[in-house]
């Protein structure tokens, strides 16, 4: 038996739909970015020779007047072949090191999702321990959730500042920054999965005598692990959606980085290859995710 | 000195307007010994479940106590095994691991192999071999219960506590089991304590079946020895001649009686300190009638 199973099963995999409504949306991405052909007609001899002069139209073999290509780029939004062929090139340095701010995009991949998993791990850890304790002591519950509902609302960038200021470190300010993202919303689930634990199971646990460290793996985190788990998953998306600017604002090394070294170089194409990646990267963890949540979730 | 006393106990609540207490039972006193299977039968919310809660250390009594082997009972333990109307088996555990949880819990000092054999023995004695890779959520109820008297069982406890073990089990299935559950009864003797409110269940399994009258303020009104010989089963219980006498007088007192408190309408017993005692005997001892007697 495995832990959750969800309605019914499609033999069929819409495989072939998502590619159709891929292909339509690339065709309408493409459309509305193509410029039409430089049309000649109506413009002086002067006016094309300023232009010329500016680089906005080239002179082509057959001796007609195109746009500019290398300007092309620079133009309005790139179109989806001009961001394939940007994405192809960093694909293809990915673990190239050029400098101290241009590594290849597998070690900016590798620097975010350390990052957030250290941060990640940290809060989920913290907020599982605090939880059960809030979740088995409703006294202390009580006492201390106006703390927390205060605290949870706060954006985890609004900390920045403070964090950088008191840690004087980069580096560990974005951890920091995913940590504070990360932390509540597995804290406040844990602590209502722990107190909603039904009591039999800890009625069993107190007539066979368990130690309180048996209580606790044996019986309050598997039974409370559905609960915790659906608070890790809104603690994970609410870290994901805090790394990318904390990046952004730290000048962090990372995929959020990316996106925005890319709009300091005015590289469209960059910044939307960035946007793809870290959306690669959010599915990447997310499954990750899943396989983990799969092993602790149980059927009453 | 009886095995199990339960002594002058009572338990107050404290009431839904916030002032004052709600008495749920109060002064029950009951002796059982031990390998005696006792049965309290009542109405729900007389307060049955309290008590043998209470028994099983998991809620405290306002005033009295219960004392088992000579020593009162402060919190829950080992010698006294619940088996949970609701099953309370751990969903994320299979059969085996919820049996083994218990019995590694029991004997600490035991080996692997030793623990394996015993929970083995146990789910056969259930007859739930084959399905102890299963988990509670893949059992139906009266495999679930059965995990549950499996687990109970193989703790060897000084005192089985069976919260109306059966009430979630559909009938045929309850039959069943209830059978089994005498069988289990007949080989260990455990000294048994069931609180239910399916009579014809109390008269199969039980030794003396302890009616409660309604709450608030309940008490034991009486006490119906059950003269029927064991072995009993099912089928053959129904013949015994006594059968029906008991199962009538039961629910005439149920019916008619657990809101004042007597069954009987022959004696005058307002001035009794405990229950009262009931005994069919023999055809060939006594005349077939209710014999009363006043407490020892």
């Amino acid at each position: 038996m495995t832990g959750i199973t969800m309605g019914s099963k499609s033999t069929q995999h819409p495989f072939f739909i998502s590619l159709f409504f891929l292909g339509i949306f690339l065709f309408a991405w493409h459309l509305a970015t193509i410029s039409p052909p430089f049309d000649p007609a109506g413009k002086t001899e002067e006016e094309l020779l300023v232009l010329e002069f500016n680089g906005d139209i080239v002179r082509t073999n057959d001796g007609r007047y195109a746009w500019n290509p290398e300007k092309e780029k620079v133009k309005g939004v790139p179109g989806p072949i001009t961001v394939f062929e940007k994405a192809w090139t960093e694909l293809n340095e990915a673990f190239v090191i050029k400098g101290t701010n241009d590594h290849g995009i597998a070690f900016l991949v590798g620097y975010t999702v350390s990052r957030f998993s250290v941060g990640f791990m940290a809060a989920s850890a913290v907020a599982i321990l605090v939880g059960i304790v809030l979740g088995m002591n409703r006294m202390l519950f009580r006492a201390l959730n106006p703390f927390i509902q205060i605290l949870k609302p706060i954006s985890p960038l609004a900390w920045m500042p403070l964090l950088l200021y008191t840690v004087k470190d980069p580096t560990w300010t974005a951890v920091l920054v995913v940590f504070m993202a990360a932390v509540w919303p597995t804290l406040a689930t844990t602590a209502f999965g722990v107190n909603s634990l039904r009591k039999e199971y800890l009625q069993v646990a107190a007539i066979l005598q368990l130690s309180w460290f048996k209580r606790l793996y044996k019986v309050i985190l598997p039974g409370a692990a559905p609960t915790i788990v659906n608070g890790l998953r809104i603690s994970f998306g609410s870290a994901l959606v805090a790394v990318v600017p904390a990046e952004m604002l730290l000048g962090e090394l990372g995929v959020g980085y990316l996106s925005w070294i890319e709009w300091n170089n005015l590289d469209i194409a960059g910044v939307i290859f960035a946007i793809l990646v870290v959306g690669t990267v959010g599915v990447l963890l997310d499954s990750g995710f899943n396989k983990l949540a799969g092993l602790v979730t149980y059927r009453e | 000195m009886s095995f199990l006393s339960i002594d002058h106990l009572s338990k107050y609540f404290p009431s839904h307007s916030g002032n004052g207490t709600v008495c749920i039972f109060e002064d029950v006193t009951v002796k059982i010994n031990k390998g005696e299977f006792v049965t309290v039968i009542g109405h729900s919310g007389c307060g049955k479940s309290t008590l043998l809660n209470i028994i099983a250390g998991l809620e405290t009594p306002t005033e009295g106590g219960a004392i088992l082997n000579g020593q009162e009972v402060t919190g829950p333990g080992l010698d006294r095994m619940v088996v949970f109307q609701s099953f309370a088996l751990m969903p994320w555990m299979t059969v085996f691991e919820n049996v083994a949880l218990a019995v590694r819990s029991a004997y600490p000092t035991w080996s692997s192999q030793k623990i394996k054999a015993h929970v083995q023995k146990y789910i056969t004695l259930v007859s739930l071999q084959g399905a102890e890779t299963k988990k509670p959520a893949a059992l139906s109820g009266g495999m679930k219960q059965r995990v549950g008297l499996a687990r109970a069982f193989s703790i060897e406890p000084k005192v089985l506590l069976l919260d109306e073990p059966f009430a979630q089990i559909d009938a045929l299935t309850r039959g069943v089991i209830q059978e089994e559950l005498v069988q289990m009864w007949n080989a260990t003797r455990n000294t048994v304590f069931m609180v239910t409110h399916d009579v014809d269940e109390a008269i199969l399994l039980s030794d003396r079946i302890m009616l409660m009258t309604n709450g608030p303020s309940a008490r034991i009104a009486e006490i119906v020895d059950v003269t029927i010989p064991r072995p009993r089963s099912r089928e053959t219980i129904i013949e015994d001649e006594h059968y029906y006498k008991i199962r009538n007088h039961i629910i005439h007192f149920l019916v008619r009686h657990a809101s004042h408190g007597q069954a009987d309408e022959s004696g005058d017993h307002t001035e009794r300190s405990g229950p009262v005692e009931i005994h069919f005997r023999t055809q060939q001892t006594k005349p077939v009638e209710a014999a009363l007697c006043g407490r020892p």
